[in-house]
């Protein structure tokens, strides 16, 4: 059985969770905390959480709510937001995150996706490359909080990264965030077929379809975040997860 | 009480947090006077098998560890604590511990199934031998993040295997030895009833 991973992607700012649309607009959805509980209840395949504030902010990752979360959190758990250096990545490999997500850091070189790979292997470093399309068509990779465009192309930075020792690309179209229409199937394409490690969609997820569609273009995993906490077409805020059936099925 | 070796390679903080939950009194070992007083043993691990065993060595924890095994001290290997208790790995060429006859080879990409490496995700289990570590495991699925996997010697030795492209070994025993190339400590209640069998050994 090779089943796909679905990834709830969860946004934290100020130490409460929130989700956004197009990088902007950060709506409150709930407690962190809170959140991991049902997830676990849930027998969700994997956690990431991206503090949207920290890099804006200068801040560094929330370590206390990071152990909070790393005491609940029974599944995988990976992590981004506002990590700069080494000593970082270990307290959180050290407080039980598995993965760190490392983005902004990487605008100036693959430095610490080097030492964070020789700290914990590969498999515990994943890069998220946001991408934003321009009215000519063309991708280019974003960092802080989709703030700063790199003027860089998805696929050149993805092949540098995973070279460097990414072990996972999570690769999320701004243009789609919040929107769930869909994800971007082009640059999952594109960034898929250009490396060997696993590509984590993101971006888009408004349905179980959307899931299988990332997975036909080559998508390792498949992330999402406003599927998973809002309900219906007021977006009224419910944590939901589809049940090991139901993906056994879409997978099928 | 069980006894976590933390020779700086590893996720510790994740298994003190499931021992945690689970109710289970555990510590943090990383002396050779430690390990030569544990009672039960979890040996985890990350990252590249020649970092580890150089580590081990290094700390001088690889004479206790056998020592213990000799006396009868149950140990777990976990991820590359798993395939540390063979002979060696095609990811280097630093030996092993030898506590069960095999190797690691690593998983070759086989285009059609579109395989990618590392191996990172859930995968169900079929298990050989249902009492001790897997008792009470139906249809159980756990999370794995690996490159690199066991192969064992004598074939008796596989606890459970899984599948990823091709069928490979999940888990080995060997008397009083157990290596899961899994993280029970982040697969959900599988993992749990998985350690809390360890810890009723």
């Amino acid at each position: 059985m090779l089943r796909n991973r679905i990834i709830p992607c969860l946004l934290m700012l100020n130490g409460g969770l929130v989700k956004t649309v197009k990088f902007k607009d950060p709506k409150y959805v709930g407690d962190p905390i809170n959140a991991v509980h049902i997830f676990n209840d849930k027998e969700v395949d994997e956690l990431a959480f991206l503090d949207i504030g920290a890099t804006p902010a200068g801040a560094e990752p929330n370590f206390e709510l990071l152990a909070a979360i790393a005491s609940q959190a029974f599944m995988p758990f990976s992590y981004g937001g506002g990590i700069t250096n080494v000593d970082q990545v270990k307290r959180l490999y050290a407080l039980g995150v598995e993965k760190v997500i490392l983005n902004t850091v990487t605008a100036t070189g693959p430095r610490l996706v080097e030492q964070a790979a020789a700290v914990a292997g590969s498999s515990g470093v994943v890069v998220s490359i946001d991408v934003r399309r321009s009215w000519t068509g063309k991708y280019s990779v974003y960092v802080r909080g989709g703030r700063q465009d790199l003027k860089r192309d998805p696929v050149t930075h993805a092949q540098e990264m995973e070279r460097a020792g990414a072990g996972e690309i999570l690769l999320t179209s701004i243009d789609r965030d919040g929107l769930m229409n869909g994800y971007d199937l082009d640059l999952i394409r594109q960034v898929t077929h250009a490396v060997s490690v696993p590509v984590v969609a993101a971006g888009g997820a408004g349905e179980l379809r959307h899931f299988r569609e990332a997975v036909e273009q080559g998508a390792a995993a498949v992330a999402a975040g406003s599927m998973f906490v809002f309900m219906g077409k007021h977006r009224a805020v419910l944590i939901t997860y589809p049940n090991y059936q139901q993906l056994e099925q879409l997978f099928a | 009480m069980i006894s976590i070796v933390n020779y700086g390679v590893s996720n510790i903080g994740s298994m003190l947090n499931m021992m945690k939950k689970l109710g289970v009194e555990a510590e943090t070992i990383s002396t050779p006077v430690e390990i030569e007083r544990a009672e039960k043993i979890i040996l985890p691990g990350v990252g590249a098998f020649d970092h580890g065993m150089k580590t081990i060595l290094e700390m001088g924890l690889a004479e206790p560890l056998k020592n213990r095994v000799r006396d009868g001290v149950p140990l777990l290997g976990v991820c590359l604590g798993m395939q540390m208790l063979g002979r060696g790995s095609d990811e280097g060429t630093a030996a092993g511990l030898g506590l069960i006859g095999g190797s690691c080879k690593r998983f070759t990409p086989n285009g059609a199934a579109a395989i990618r490496i590392p191996h990172m995700g859930w995968s169900e289990l079929l298990i050989r031998q249902h009492d001790g570590l897997m008792a009470g495991l139906e249809n159980p699925r756990f999370y794995f993040v690996h490159s690199y996997y066991f192969v064992c010697d004598d074939p008796s030795d596989e606890l459970a295997r899984a599948n990823y492209g091709i069928d490979f070994t999940a888990a080995v025993h060997r008397g009083n030895v157990w290596g899961v190339q899994f993280h029970p400590e982040k697969s959900h209640r599988f993992g749990m009833t998985l350690l809390k069998n360890f810890a009723a050994l």
